[in-house]
Formats: structure tokens, sequence, C-alpha cells
């Protein structure tokens, strides 16, 4: 055989054992993402209940929707979770970052102490002991009298549900706060030393060595927290009762897809809501790529 | 920065501060500083625990975790089940798909990893952008076109919709995980072994594998845990009570006591959270270096 042939042969090889190897990814993206993705688009255009057919309907499902009251209102109560809960999070985050870092004694235990609660915030567990805790003469509606403040407990009031669930996604905290610690590592000592020399304040530090420096741990996380928050569903299902309630302050976007979906088998409807649900995540998502242009800088050391 | 970076101790002697020591005043403020934040973070989880061995009547309305008269009541009625179902049949339900979620996430996230960081072929890229891709999409897209063809195919009620995605590494974290991984290790492990005529499956099978276990360990740790709290996987698919979960059972529970009888609720939550918490205890550096490495490639 001659070289180029060898190459070729090689090269197909090669190729043919990096399709082996990817297979199972491959099919996994084809069956369970890319497939269903495509038809639950095709599904939000029909009507359909699980057991006729699927009968076309056009853009009917997507009408309906924007005339939905409670498709609106679960629009309303799930941005305005997002908006509160992420900002907050990430700011406590970023906080209990920069108070960790440096290398103290002791700051390995409350690293691994703060990230626990991210590990189990969403379970069903975790769910019951906050309604325990917020419930009328719970736990933190005592401490609320102790200060003079009667709240009658933040599960069953309707303006209060939704900071309780805040306050549930600001506890787990710890992961993006030990994504910041990693940031906060690399910035490189030299910076704030020569700043330190020049005579500026502890604020001004953090305002343009660390902040810039970590900006893109902060996108991250900003990013990866975003798309999480929109899809809240464990806490507010369990903690509901699985309707929303009271008086649907906490009737988040994917709950109430949920009880189109599989309570009301509208699985068309649904399938809308979906549709709209990634639309609207990408979107944001390209908004914030976009903007990042201004705002995230990619040091030296970047690999 | 690689993973290498990462898996240093965080214990190591300091060579650059990130910033200068800043003296006993500064220690005093940062212990200060951080307790404040240990008691909010940790009292949710002290009251838990300890609201689970008070008497009934003495949990709603005490914010004081501590009882004078503990009891392992709330234990004995949370341990006896539910709806004739005891509490290790919802244990051992978990447990089985926890492990058998370990091991598909593992095997198939290892070998997809494989072919996007160490084989060289034509639409790799695209590939790898495809499944960072994935990431982003909300799984709700999915959930209804899957859900009809396990309920068409008569699959509900079995352990196939729940495993299926793991089986084919759907889950991007941990094959994006795995990939970061391998590529921080030295290629001239693999090209030495090209040249004494090894294969992919050799190569993969005899060096990258064994070089893989942190990254190994730390995809089933989260593969497990996430598995454990899974709540709207069971919650769709296994509809017999003697097939619930964990979490569907705690569900069935709140259903079906009243709301003032926290106790037996307490702690059976507190029982569901024992191995996720064992696991924590055990394996912390593990989770913290993955979660940590994840944000620094993103």
């Amino acid at each position: 055989m001659t070289a180029p042939t060898l190459v070729k042969a090689r090269r197909r090889r090669e190729t043919a054992a990096g399709y082996t190897f990817l297979s199972p990814w491959l099919l996994g993206f084809f069956l369970l993402t890319a497939g269903p993705m495509v038809a639950s688009l095709y599904l939000s255009f029909t009507d359909y209940d699980l057991f006729s057919d699927p009968e076309w309907i056009g853009v009917e499902n997507y009408t309906k929707l924007f005339a939905d009251e409670r498709f609106r209102h679960s629009v309303t109560v799930t941005l305005g979770y997002v908006l509160l809960a992420t900002p907050l999070k990430l700011a406590a985050a970023l906080g209990v970052a920069v108070l960790l870092n440096g290398r103290r004694k002791g700051q390995g235990f409350y690293r691994s102490a703060f990230y626990a609660p991210s590990l189990i915030g969403a379970s069903v567990s975790i769910a019951i002991v906050w309604k325990a805790l917020f419930g009328t003469e719970g736990a933190v509606d005592e401490i609320g009298q102790f200060f003079g403040w009667n709240s009658g407990g933040w599960v069953g009031n309707p303006s209060l549900s939704m900071p309780m669930l805040v306050l549930l996604s600001v506890w787990q905290f710890g992961a993006p706060m030990v994504i910041f610690l990693a940031g906060l590592k690399q910035v490189p000592a030299e910076l704030h030393e020569a700043a330190l020399v020049d005579g500026a304040s502890r604020a001004r530090r953090f305002w343009s060595i660390t902040l810039p420096m970590i900006s893109p741990v902060l996108f991250f996380n900003l990013i990866l927290e975003t798309i999480h928050a929109f899809q809240i569903f464990n806490s507010a299902y369990v903690i509901s009762g699985g309707n929303g309630s009271p008086a649907g302050s906490t009737l988040f976007y994917t709950l109430y897809l949920y009880m189109r979906g599989f309570a009301d088998l509208k699985m068309g409807y649904a399938s809308a809501m979906a549709w709209l649900l990634a639309i609207a995540v990408a979107v944001l998502t390209l908004i914030m790529f976009r903007s990042s242009k201004s705002w995230v800088h990619y040091g030296g050391d970047q690999s | 920065m690689s993973t290498a970076v990462l898996t240093e101790p965080a214990t190591a002697p300091a060579e650059h501060r990130p910033s200068k020591p800043k003296g006993r005043l500064g220690s005093i403020g940062f212990h200060l500083g951080s307790l404040a934040v240990l008691v909010v973070v940790l009292y949710p989880g002290v009251w838990t625990i300890a609201s689970a061995f008070k008497e009934r009547s003495q949990i709603v309305g005490s914010a004081n975790p501590f009882t004078a008269s503990p009891t392992l009541d709330n234990f004995r009625t949370a341990l006896s089940g539910i709806a004739g179902i005891s509490f290790w049949q919802f244990f051992g339900n978990s447990l089985v798909l926890a492990v058998l979620s370990v091991l598909t996430v593992v095997v198939s996230s290892a070998i997809s990893a494989y072919a996007l960081a160490r084989i060289r072929f034509p639409g790799r890229d695209l590939w790898f952008a495809l499944m960072i891709g994935t990431m982003l999409v909300p799984a709700h897209v999915m959930l209804i076109p899957q859900f009809i063809v396990f309920q068409k195919a008569q699959l509900v009620n079995t352990l196939v919709p729940l495993l299926i995605g793991k089986l084919l590494a759907t889950d991007a974290f941990f094959v994006f995980l795995m990939v970061q991984f391998i590529r921080s290790m030295p290629r001239e492990l693999d090209e030495a072994a090209q040249v004494d005529g090894a294969g992919h499956t050799r190569i993969f099978w005899s060096i990258i594998l064994p070089l893989l276990r942190p990254a190994i360990a730390t995809s089933s740790i989260f593969a497990f845990i996430w598995s454990w709290n899974d709540f709207l996987g069971p919650l769709l698919y296994l509809k017999k009570p003697d097939m619930y979960t964990l979490p569907l059972a705690l569900r069935l529970y709140l259903d079906q006591t009243t709301t003032s009888d926290y106790g037996a609720q307490i702690a059976m939550a507190v029982l569901a959270l024992v191995p996720v918490m064992l696991i924590f205890f055990v394996f912390q550096r593990y989770l913290i270096e993955g979660v940590a490495t994840q944000g620094l490639k993103g």
C-alpha cells in the first residue's frame, strides 16, 4: 500500500472508532433529546389527550395560552421568582466566597458546611422541613413574633409563600459559592498587592480587580442559576400540595405545565407551554451572552 | 485551568496568598462572619434532626431545637411505613434505582467522553457543541413526548424510563466532567501505547479508565444523590405504591397525615436524608472539586 492510502485507512478507522465510542451519547441525543424536542414542537400544534389521535389545530394552543389567565399568572410568578432568587443567591454566594477566600484555618470546613444545602435543597425531605419551619406557629413564625412580627405562618400567606421559596433557593448558595471560590483562587495576588501599594481601598480593589477577574465565573453562575430557577418544581409541588396554593402564589410555570399535561392530559397545550419556556430560556441566554461581551473579561491565563 | 489545579489539597502550604494575612483582627472577623453564616445555614438542619426526636405536640411552635424529653416514637411511626408498605421497601426501591443510575451513568459517560476527548474524527466539535447546548434546554421540552412513548410501550411502572437516559448519557454534566478530566491527562501516555500497537479499546480500558477514577468518583456521587432525590421522574413513571421511591413515599405520607402531625413526617424526611448526608461526609472533597471544575471550564 502507498502512504496516502495508509493515512486514509487510518483516518477511516479513527472515524469508525470515534462514532462507536460516542454511540451511547449519540443515541441518547437523537432518541431522547432531539427527537422528543421535534415531537413536542409538532404536538404543540395539535390537540392530544394520549388516547385519541393528535388533531392538528394550528396555533390554537398558543393563542389560547395568551388568553389563559392562569398561564399569564404562572409567567408572572415564575419571572418574579427568577428575578428575585437568582440575584440574591448569587450575591450571597459571592459575599460568602469573598469572606472565605484566603488560606485561613477552617476555610475547608466552612466551605463544606455551606455547600451541604445545595445537595439536599431540592429534595422532598427539605420541602417538608421548610413547610414545618415556615408554617403557622412554626419556628420562623415564632422567631418573627419574638421581634414583634406576627406573620401567621408563611406557607398559607399568599404574599409570603413566594419569599419563603426564595429563601429556600438562597439557602442553597453553596454550589455557586464553591465555583466563585475556585475563581477567586485564580486572581493573581500581585494585582492586589500593586493596588494596595497605590493605596486602593478594599471596596475599590473588589470593584476594580476582583470583580473583573472573576467575571467569567460570575457569568457562568448567572446562566446556570437562571436556567435552574426557571425550572423550580419539587419544592413548589410539595409545599403547595401540587396546585400552586395559596391563591396561586406558587403556581410556577413548570407546575402549571405539569397540571395541564399530566393531570388534565392536555398534551398539546402542555407541549406549547414547554416550547415557550425553551424559547424564553434560549432568548434570555442569548441576551446574556450578547451582554457578556461588555462586562465579562477573559484574562490571559485562560486556556 | 485544568482539573489538576483544583485537586491540590486545600490545606497545602500557602505559597502565594490571594491577599496578605490580615493578622489577628482579620482572623476574628473571618471566624465571626463565617460562624454567623454557619448558624443560619445549619439551623434548618439542626432544627429538623432535633424535632424528629421531639414529642409530636412539641414540634410546631418551638424554634428551640432542644427538648427535655427526647423520644423515638416518631421514628417508630415512620419506620412502620404507609399504606401497608414498610419504610424499608421504599428505601430499597430508592437504593436499587440509585445504584443502577450510578452504573449506567458512569459507563455511558466515560465511553462517550473518551470519543470526544481523545479520538479525532469529523463532526466531533459539532457533537461536543451540541452536547453543551443540551445543558441549556429545559427538560420539559422532552418530557411529554418521552412520556407518551413510554406509556404506549407499556413501560410505566418499570425502571426503563428512569434509567434509559442514563444508559445513553443524556446528562451532559457527566460527559462534560469526564471530557475535561481526560483532556487534562498527558497525551504521551496514549501516544506511547499507540506506538506499541494498542487500539482505542485497549487505551481506553488500560490507560484512561484507571486515571479517570477521580472523575468517576465525582460522577458516581452526583449520580447517586440526584437519583436519590429525584422526584419528577418517579412521579411520572412509578404509579404502584410498592414501587415508590422515598421521595414519593414522603409525599404520600404528607397527603395522608394531617398537617399537625409533623413528627413522623419529619422523622421520615430525616431518615431519607441519611444516605445523602453520609455520602457527603465521606466524599465531600470529590463533590466540591467536581462543582469547582465545572464552573471554571464553563
